[in-house]
């Protein structure tokens, strides 16, 4: 028996929610609805609790300076730590990791032509942080063993959707390849349309967003081909995160998933919150 | 040959690519040195010295100084790194961003709370409200 990957998570990891996690202000008007959203999707995380999560995001000038910044990198050591952003570290479990597992889709990825940066030391930030405190509350310890993948979306040019849908099938591959029966979950996840510069700051598209939402799960062979300018002309700069949600969907099989769960909605802090569960059938 | 660049006509939006980082080096930099605290606190105490330490440009200091985000953006400055500074502040990432729209603070909360900013009209530099 080989490793599998049996769903796919999606979901913005905006830095407010975090804050209003550590600061125990999920309770308050503005923040009840987002989340009350993700009641089901926690509830579903529980009950299908994997053995690795694979977990696609952006570090935002935190684990990467302008010294340099990878394009794509695969965390590969035994544990990550939450990092300090400016504000002090956010008071969650230390992220452990799957060396193991990441050394193996490393070799894989980068063989199929993906060429991957392998990272043994890096602090996480609320890029990854969030996504698993939406998912899986504030326990003391994570569920599982998590794979970092980190994807340049700061500097540009960043990776084409194309791209990301590929890499996501390479992915895939590498995992199946895996011997030993592991369930493994892969999250992409930031956006969905929001900017945080300049005077155009503010912008939400929910067109735009739902649009997206609607072709990632039903044709995301068409939806890769967007080219990064709908992206950031219709969902603002900082919209540009969503190619990282077509490196899930890439590792998803070929034929159509069950949609489990789908949640949108507008503001947390700059940004619109979009949330989904696919699962392979 | 020009490189491509199709998003220079997006209003009020300043693409971070290889270009503004060049020219952004040391101001980021400067930017992540704040993420320790002993940092901060030296900051704090005197910006000017504490500027003068990086080989920055003169504009970009004062830009710092002012807190002036969109001139530290023109000057090659990026909104995760430019965040350190907001941090040190003691803002939020909504006030660093309402800061740059001509908005008040309050104003620009509630734009969020009614749904963002709308996309109509705001496509193409110049393009009819």
């Amino acid at each position: 028996m080989s490793a599998r990957i049996t769903a796919s998570v999606y979901t913005s990891h905006v830095p407010a929610i975090g804050a209003a996690i550590d600061l125990g202000k999920t309770a308050e008007p503005y923040w009840q609805p987002l989340f009350k959203g993700y009641e089901p999707a926690k509830a579903w995380m529980k009950a299908h609790r994997p053995d690795v999560i694979f977990l696609v995001y952006n570090d935002h000038a935190t684990a990467f300076s302008l010294d340099m910044i990878p394009t794509f990198a695969i965390g590969c050591a035994a544990e990550f730590k939450p990092a300090d952003e400016g504000w002090g570290p956010r008071p969650v479990p230390v992220v452990k990791g799957h060396p193991e597992l990441a050394a193996h889709i490393a070799h894989s990825v980068i063989q199929d032509d993906f060429d991957l940066t392998i990272v043994n030391r890096m602090d996480v930030d609320h890029g990854l942080t969030v996504p698993l405190n939406l998912m899986c509350g504030s326990p003391e310890a994570w569920p599982c063993p998590v794979i970092p993948f980190a994807v340049n979306v700061v500097q540009y040019p960043v990776p084409s959707g194309r791209r990301c849908y590929q890499l996501g099938k390479a992915i895939r591959k590498a995992v199946e390849s895996y011997d030993e029966p592991l369930n493994v979950h892969i999250w992409g996840t930031g956006g969905m349309s929001h900017q945080l510069q300049g005077p155009r700051a503010g912008l939400i598209n929910k067109e735009f967003d739902n649009a997206f939402l609607d072709q990632l799960i039903a044709d995301p062979e068409a939806l890769s081909r967007k080219p990064h300018i709908d992206y950031v002309r219709e969902a603002g700069s900082e919209g540009i995160e969503l190619v990282m949600w077509l490196i899930a969907r890439g590792a998803m099989a070929d034929t159509p998933p069950r949609v489990v769960h789908r949640f949108y909605h507008v503001p947390a802090s700059n940004t619109a919150v979009g949330n989904l569960i696919l699962e392979n059938v | 040959m020009a490189l491509e660049k199709p998003y220079l006509d997006v209003p009020g939006t300043t693409i971070f690519d290889a270009e503004q980082s060049r020219k952004g080096y040391h101001l980021n930099q400067f930017c992540m040195s704040l993420m320790k605290a002993e940092n901060r606190a030296r900051f704090k105490a005197d910006e000017r010295a504490y500027l003068d330490e990086w080989p920055m440009t003169e504009d970009q200091k004062l830009a710092v100084m002012a807190r002036d985000l969109n001139r530290c953006i023109g000057l090659g400055g990026n909104i995760y790194f430019l965040a350190k500074i907001g941090a040190t502040d003691g803002k939020s990432f909504q006030q660093m961003a309402g800061s740059m729209t001509g908005m008040t603070e309050a104003e620009y909360r509630d734009m969020m709370i009614s749904g963002g900013r709308s996309i109509e009209g705001n496509r193409y530099i110049g393009e009819k409200k």
